[in-house]
Formats: C-alpha cells, structure tokens, sequence
C-alpha cells in the first residue's frame, strides 16, 4: 500500500512537470523541431532579449499585473478591514459574494466584462473602440481583489482586537491606527495576497482575450494568436523564464508562511 | 480630600436587548487608587471600556473635570489603558512600544528618548529596550504594558486585571510595585479586579459590583467590616451569614438567643442577615457557650484551621488556631462587635451557609475566577 502511494505520487509528479521540463529543455534546442535535440544553446535566450515586440509584449504583461495587482491590493485590504468589521451575519454572506467569482468559469467572467464593458462604452459614454487599456486593468482588478481579500482575511481574524483599541489609546485615529498597527500585523496576508494577484495576472489568458482591445495586448493573449502560425523557439526560452519568475514568487510566498508559522510556535511556546 | 476628576451618572449599558450595565454612579477623586470588584461577567470591564471611550453607553453620562465626554473618542482622552492582555504590538520591540504614545503625539525625538527610559527604570526594564515582545516573560509584557500606557502621564490610568495572567508570587509582587508607582507617579487608578484580597491590599476604595449593579461603595475596612448585604458579606472574605430579627437598637435575636450588638437604626422586630465572621469566632468550653455545636469538619490551613461546626443543623466555619477534633463538643461566645447586622436583600438566604463547605471549596471558586474570558 505505502509502496503504491509512492508510485502514485511520483507519477503526479511527473505528469505536473514534464511538460515543464519538456518546455525548458526544448528553450535549449539548437532546431526548431522539439521532437529532436540537436544542441545546447542559449541562442533562443538572446532572441527574446533581441525580438523588440515579444519585448514589449512582456512589459505590457508586468505593467498590466503590478497595476492591477497593486490596486487590487490595496482595494482588497480595505475592504477585507470593512468586511471584518460587519456582524458575522453580513460578513458571511458578503464573503460568499466575494467567493463566487473565483469559481465563475474564467470565460464567463472575461465574456460578461466585455458586455459590461461595451455597453457602457458605446451607450452611456459613446465610445467608438470602448475595449482598451483601461478596460484590461479594469478588468484585472476584478477578478484579483477576492484573491487579495481571500489572503488578507484570515490574518484579520487572526488579529487581537485589542491592538487597534490601545492604539487609540494611545492616541491613534482610526487612520493612524489602521496604517501603524493593523497593517503591519496583516503584512503577511498582503504580501501572499499581492504576490497571488500579480500571478494571478501574469498568465491571464481568458478574461484578457476578451476584454483587451487592440492598443495593449498583453503576452498571453499574443502568444495565442502565434500559435496559429507556427511557433518560433524564443518562445519557450520567454516561458521558461516567466516559469522561473513565478517559481521564484511562489518560493518566496512559502518562505513568508513559513517564517509567520515558526513565529506564531515561538509565540505559542514563550 | 482631593477633587473629584470623573462621575459616571446613571450609566446603562445594554447588548442587544440585555442590560449588562444598571444604573451605575460612581465618582472618581484624583490621585484615588479605585477598585471596581466583581464576579467574572459583573460588568467591570465594561465599565472600563466606557470610561476608555471604546463603548458609547446606551444611557448616561461620562463626567471628566465636569464635561460630559460621551461623544470623546478614546484617542482624545487623557486617559490610557492597560489591557487585559497586554495587547503590545508584536511588530515593535519594548522601546517602540513605549514610545508609541509619544511619537504619535509628535513629541520631540529627544525627549521620547528620555521619558522611554525613565519609565523603563520605573517599572526595573532598563536594558531590554530592542528586546522583542514574544522573547518576554508574563510579567515583563506586563511591565511593558504599565509603561507603554504610564509615559503618556495620562490623569487616569485604566487597569482590567492586569495581574490576572501571571502567577501567584509575581502578582503578589507587582500588586507592591504597582501601588508604588501609582503612588509615585499620583496617577487616578482605576483598577479591575474579581480578587477580593488584591481589591482590599492596593486600594484607597473599592466598589463591589454584581449583576451590573453597585452594590457597595467604600475604603476597605469598611467594605470588610461593615458589608451592606449577604453578597459583598460572602464576596469579601468568608462570612457566616444567618436569619435574626432586630428586636430593638443593638438588641438581635437569632438561634433562639438574644445578643448585644454595636448596630442600630432598624425597625423594631426587622427581620435581618446576621454576619459573623469566621477568624471572629473563639472557641470556649461547652458550658461557658452562648451556643454549644459538634464538630464536623477540620481543615489544616497553614495558619489556621478550618473548622466546620453544627450548630443545630446550621454549619458555621471557624478560623482559629485552637485545634478541635472531629466530633468534638465545642462553645462559642460571641461579643456584641463580633456581630454585624445587614437589611435584608434580594441575596438573602444565597450565602453564608456552609452545610455543603469542603476541603476543595476554595480551590474550586479560585478555579472559576480564572476561568474569566
Ligand atoms: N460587545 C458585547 N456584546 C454582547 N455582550 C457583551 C459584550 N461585551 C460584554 N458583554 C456581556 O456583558 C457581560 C459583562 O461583561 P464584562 O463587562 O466583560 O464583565 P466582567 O469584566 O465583569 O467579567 C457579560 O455577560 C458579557 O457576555
Ligand atoms: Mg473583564
């Protein structure tokens, strides 16, 4: 039985990363056929940094993700502070409204902001091209900030009361109180929130496909329309590191829980 | 006598339909060590919170140098607050925590510097400035937590059992510590406590609360000696507690027997509670004694032992040093100032009657005590 747990747990493994591994080795192939390896090069590597468009594409993807998961942020934070402060009644029932995006199925989501979008921009406001830019953070924002709130909520719950009181106390509005005391305490639940949007973001293909107008595009989406065409080796070497990018916040995300978890034992301990 | 610094008027405190708080008036003297002393769930800390500004009450007034505060948000006040639990800023060290009153009012770097230290030497923390707040032991988060609210030099200082947490030989020692500094410093306190002895050892006056009500009000002789009802009576110390009628002034009758007493002021033939207490009570031998018991119970208390005696059907505890063993046919005199009389109130018939009295009693109120919140 415990042999066959191992086997199946490897197999998991292999399945979740072989196509990883597949992708980075083939970042490193020589030619263009990844069925066969005809060298070690870091030829593709320099093409990305040479190709100006895949370029711009990727500074569109991470002006796009830190906006939008900047925002979500902070918007995130604020309302989980206001959710907190509901009577458990309001603040279960608002937390289910705020849970049931994330299960909405990405392209729901991506086609009803579009409609949104569109009849706002063309009926209320009159616009000829009403999906742009704006749109896509917009958009964005949207579907991160129940991430945000998700992450943020349990270190508010977490949180002694009290602290907030003896910052009043202590002669704190509650602005200042918010910002020297309760922030610094639910920096963690930010933190993993912030890092989860911006990925969250980063590899957004759906909702971006159909909120995007033709000013920004966004690397996921442009990708899309390369794979019609055929597809050119750089772009495993640009996956490879967006791969690694993730990989290092994912990394520094457990780091974080990690530390915050040693703390609280310290704590519970002393 | 020092001048009054706040009056609680008609204070009535209600959740959600339940009043917790009924009718509470009290006035606070400056530089006065007050206790406000109760049974968990009597509504001392929410008093507390009132007066701190974290609570609007539902009716009444808060009076600070006479105007009404009601409307004053707690960041207004001059008043600080010493948590129940601590509530110190995990993410500061013991330095910034006891600074963060004065940096918050903008006070100049230089002087923070020096107050911070002043009052780590104050409360015997000098030295641990950069120490963390979760590397300190009870009883230092609690002198850190005296400080952080102490260098403000608010008027009043909130307390809300802040000795509850530690144990018995720390709490005896910071009660000492804590009475030095309120004293030292002249700073109102205003104290909460569901420890009677820690009630009766640190304060100038102590008001005895139950059900959201003030039950009695005074120094802490007074409250021990003279208590207004079989509550603050059985609250307050042990206490035996019986049914007498006030046959005339300093005339009572119970047991059968008329005794002399020091009080008076009644109405003839009042039905009263009679209080005596157990460490007033001498044995003398059975034919000498006003009344003649058995003994049923004896408990070696260190100083004293705990003596259970029957007077016919009615169990009486006796506190003295004079061993009796089981069984033992004893006499009891009892001179007029060993007998305290009290009106008749709504605890009548509650207290005082030790029928069901066991070794493990007093460990099991202390048990209930601690379990508050
Ligand atoms: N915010 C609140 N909502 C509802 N009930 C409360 C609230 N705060 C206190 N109470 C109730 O008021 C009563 C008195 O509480 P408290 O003042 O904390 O008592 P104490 O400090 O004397 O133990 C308790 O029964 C408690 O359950
Ligand atoms: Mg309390």
């Amino acid at each position: 039985m415990k042999k066959a747990n191992r086997i199946i747990t490897l197999l998991i493994f292999v399945f979740l990363y072989a196509p990883m591994a597949v992708l980075i080795i083939a970042s490193f192939n020589v030619g263009k056929d990844i069925t066969q390896f005809e060298g070690f090069t870091f030829q593709q590597y320099a093409e990305v940094f040479r190709d100006r468009s895949l370029l711009t594409l990727l500074g569109n993807s991470l002006i796009i993700s830190v906006l939008a998961s900047g925002i979500a942020t902070a918007f995130g934070t604020v309302a989980a502070v206001g959710i907190q402060g509901l009577n458990p009644r309001m603040r279960r029932t608002v937390m289910s409204l705020t849970n049931i995006p994330m299960t909405n199925p990405d392209i729901v989501t991506g086609i009803s902001l579009s409609l949104l979008f569109v009849f706002v921009g063309s009926k209320l406001l009159g616009q000829r091209d009403s999906l742009t830019f704006w749109t896509l953070l917009i958009a964005h924002i949207t579907f991160n900030l129940p991430y945000v709130i998700l992450n943020v909520m349990p270190k508010l719950k977490q949180m002694d009361r009290s602290l907030v009181e003896a910052a009043m106390d202590l002669g704190c509005t509650p602005l200042q109180s918010f910002f020297k005391v309760t922030l610094p305490e639910i920096m963690p639940g930010v933190l993993s929130g912030a890092i989860m949007a911006f990925t969250m973001s980063l590899d957004d293909f759906v909702i971006s496909y159909f909120v995007t107008g033709l000013d920004f595009i966004t690397l996921p989406v442009e990708i899309y329309n390369y794979t019609k065409k055929q597809l050119q080796p750089k772009i495993y070497a640009m996956f490879t590191m967006l791969f690694l990018l993730i990989l290092v916040l994912m990394v520094i995300m457990n780091l974080l829980q990690l530390r915050q978890d040693k703390a609280k034992n310290g704590h519970r301990r002393g | 006598m020092s001048k009054e610094l706040i009056r609680l008027q008609d204070l009535v405190m209600e959740f959600n339909g339940e009043r917790i708080l009924d009718g509470i008036n009290l006035y606070f003297n400056d530089h006065e060590f007050l206790t406000l002393l109760g049974p968990s769930g009597c509504g001392k800390t929410t008093t507390l919170r009132i007066i701190g500004g974290f609570l609007t009450p539902t009716s009444g007034r808060v009076l600070f140098d006479g105007k009404c505060i009601n409307d004053v948000p707690p960041y207004e006040r001059q008043i600080n607050t010493v948590f129940q639990r601590y509530a110190l800023f995990p993410h500061l060290d013991v330095y910034d925590n006891i600074a963060f009153g004065l940096k918050v009012a903008k006070l100049p770097k230089a002087e923070v510097h020096e107050r911070v230290h002043q009052i780590l030497e104050v409360v015997g923390l000098q030295g641990f400035e950069h120490r963390k707040i979760d590397s300190l032991s009870g009883g230092q988060q609690q002198r850190v937590a005296i400080a952080r609210a102490l260098v403000n030099r608010p008027k009043v200082l909130l307390l809300d059992e802040p000795l509850a947490a530690l144990d018995l030989r720390l709490r005896k020692d910071m009660q000492n510590e804590l009475k030095r500094i309120q004293q030292a410093m002249g700073i109102t306190f205003i104290y909460v406590t569901h420890d009677q002895e820690e009630a009766l050892s640190m304060s100038d006056t102590v008001v005895v609360m139950d059900k959201g009500r003030i039950q009695q009000i005074g120094k802490p002789e007074d409250i021990y000696n003279e208590p207004k009802n079989a509550f603050v009576a059985d609250f307050i110390g042990e206490s035996n507690i019986l049914d007498g009628v006030m046959l005339a002034d300093y005339k009572v009758k119970f047991f059968g027997r008329t005794f002399k007493c020091l009080d008076a002021g009644f109405e003839p033939n009042e039905p009263v509670d009679v209080v005596i207490r157990p460490e007033d009570i001498d044995f003398v031998a059975p034919e000498e004694g006003h009344l003649v018991g058995t003994v049923t119970a004896v408990t070696f208390k260190g100083l004293n032992y705990d003596i259970i005696v029957d007077f016919k059907g009615f169990k009486w505890l006796i506190q003295t040093t004079d061993f009796q063993p089981v069984g033992a046919s004893v006499g009891i005199r009892l001179n007029p100032e060993d007998i305290h009389i009290m009106h008749k109130s709504e605890y009548s018939g509650m207290f005082g009657d030790y029928s069901s009295y066991s070794a493990e009693y007093d460990e099991l109120t202390e048990d209930a005590g601690d379990e508050e919140e």
